[in-house]
């Protein structure tokens, strides 16, 4: 039974290890840097994934933190710290703030309301990012330096590549372990059936803001990194399409599955990248690709796989 | 242990609730009856804390709760069962059982260790499944129970959070008369251990497990008595028992 499970990880694993020997053979580097941005969305994918698939948390504003995270790395950079340890820390530390504050006032509400008010505040963010004419406004800004760490260059593609890889795991890991602990049986419970939870003695709120802070803060890890794999920052980061692009692979991947947000982002990412090389309307295929998935695959790309887990 | 003082509720023209004012003590069965409409459910939403009172006191084990949110009223033991089944569909019956054992096991911010594979949780409630004779479905995701399984499964979720009163709506609705006599019959062996208010439609239940009885009549309780009594005041007769036969 664990076995069964534990495989299909191990061999995406090894066949995602395998990926940067294999391109450089081929002499296809350009798709190492599209995988290494696919993991280090598939690490914003999880982190929605536990508020949105396992709290029920619709937020339509997850790109604020992939921006957060993203200018920070940019601003300690424009600052001339280069430490990517400070980098990381500014990064996850700033988003969880700027969730703990977002969370606190939007969990209040439910429903279409909360779709809203996460959407307005990371609209307020990306418009204060168009504003701030220091760190280049609507144009963006080119990093100074990319994050500095002992032993590891991300200057180095492929050693790159394998810590968004180590990241990404890391991140389901850490995901799969908080859903299935008494906090996690708590958020999903409140989703599940809210007046159950208040008349068995749980008050949601709470356990959603916490749930909330903690993927906000791994999103703003993504955003880090997302900075340092582009080397550059523009407010497009937290704009309500990045949110959309983020809950599509969510709900494509399969809401509330381990494997769901990182297949999501593979599908997704894949699929833009093949239509955009063939046509520049590829959005009028995509849109209708989107559609006919979701009708078809009611419990996203992992439903394929297997069962979702309970 | 639970005093109810003219507690009042208005939904628009209509007083659901009229100045009631009941008393409930320790280890009592308390049944609660009236016809359709009589606003018994709004009255338990009032004790349970999910509908605020216009007017009027609820003081549970002497302390004034009027005010308390139902999380808080829940966790100081006062736990009910809804007449329309509220359960987890999605989990297990053990994962239900064990979610109400959670509840009442101090503040869940704990992230890492599998609530699972945590004994504190579960031997607790397989022994409530026991109890309520659920232990053979306990690895059944709920929504695949049958009807009756599923409100034994509600009386049991609120059984588990170890209430000091707990408030039962109609746990026999919908059961067919075999379920309906193993639930009375378990419902039995609570009696004295537990304070139960009981609102139910079935007066075969009522009079074979409350202690006294309440009449509910347009919001108004008209008699509160002994079972023996109440199938003898006139009143109540002509409000109640003379339209079921």
């Amino acid at each position: 039974m664990a076995a069964r499970k534990i495989l299909p990880w191990l061999g995406a694993a090894i066949i995602l290890a395998l990926l940067p020997p294999f391109l450089l053979a081929i002499g296809q580097p350009f798709y190492l840097d599209l995988a290494r941005r696919i993991l280090i969305l598939a690490i914003a994918a999880v982190s929605l994934n536990l508020i949105l698939g396992y709290g029920g948390l619709v937020s339509f504003g997850h790109a604020a933190y992939l921006g957060i995270g993203a200018y920070a790395v940019g601003i300690l950079g424009f600052y001339g710290v280069g430490n990517g340890w400070l980098h990381i820390l500014a990064a996850v530390v700033a988003s969880a703030l700027v969730a703990a504050a977002i969370g606190a006032v939007s969990i209040r509400t439910s429903g279409i309301y909360f779709i809203m008010i996460t959407l307005a505040f990371t609209q307020m963010l990306y418009y204060l990012g168009i504003s701030v004419a220091e760190f280049g406004g609507d144009d963006g800004m080119r990093l100074k330096t990319r994050s500095l760490f002992p032993l590891v260059d991300l200057n180095d593609p492929v050693a790159f590549y394998y810590v968004a890889l180590a990241l990404v795991i890391l991140s389901i890991f850490v995901t799969h372990r908080i859903v299935h602990s008494r906090f996690g049986m708590v958020l999903r419970a409140a989703k599940s059936n809210e007046s159950r939870s208040r008349a068995i003695g749980f008050s949601p709120y709470p356990y959603r803001l916490a749930a909330f802070v903690i993927s906000g803060a791994m999103c703003g890890l993504s955003g880090a990194l997302y900075a340092n794999h582009t080397n550059y920052i523009t407010p497009n980061l937290m704009s309500w399409q990045q949110s959309g692009d983020l809950m599509f692979m969510v709900i494509l991947g399969g809401m509330a599955t381990a494997s769901g947000p990182v297949l999501g982002a593979f599908a997704l990412l894949l699929v833009e990248d093949l239509l955009s090389g063939w046509t520049q309307h590829w959005q009028v295929i995509l849109g209708p690709l989107l559609i006919l998935s979701v009708i078809f695959f009611r419990r996203g790309l992992a439903g394929i796989f297997y069962k979702a887990d309970a | 242990m639970l005093e109810v003082r003219a507690l009042t509720k208005n939904f628009g023209a209509l007083r659901a609730t009229d100045g009631v004012t009941l008393e409930i003590a320790e280890g009592e069965t308390h049944a609660i009856i009236g016809p359709n409409g009589a606003g018994k459910t709004t009255l338990i939403g009032q004790l349970a804390g999910d509908i605020r009172p216009d007017a009027g006191t609820i003081r549970f084990a002497g302390e004034d709760v009027t005010a308390l949110p139902t999380p808080r009223r829940a966790r100081r033991g006062l736990a009910r069962s809804f007449q329309i089944t509220s359960i987890y569909r999605d989990f297990t019956t053990l994962q239900n059982v064990a979610l109400a054992v959670q509840a009442r096991s101090g503040h869940s911010f704990r992230f890492w260790r599998r609530a699972h594979a945590d004994d504190s949780l579960i031997s607790p409630s397989q022994k409530i499944l026991e109890e309520v004779g659920l232990e053979k479905r306990m690895h059944v995701v709920a929504a695949n129970l049958s009807h009756g399984e599923q409100r034994q499964l509600e009386v049991a979720m609120a059984l588990a959070t170890r209430p000091r009163l707990l408030l039962l709506d109609e746990p026999m609705a919908g059961m067919g008369t075999e379920e309906s006599q193993r639930m009375i019959a378990f419902l039995a062996t609570l009696k004295r251990k537990q304070t139960i208010i009981l609102v139910e439609h079935d007066m075969d239940a009522v009079f074979r497990l409350a202690d006294r009885i309440s009449v509910l009549v347009y919001g108004r309780v008209i008699a509160t008595d002994v079972p023996e009594k109440i199938k003898l005041n006139e009143e109540v007769r002509k409000a109640y028992l003379g339209e079921e036969s």
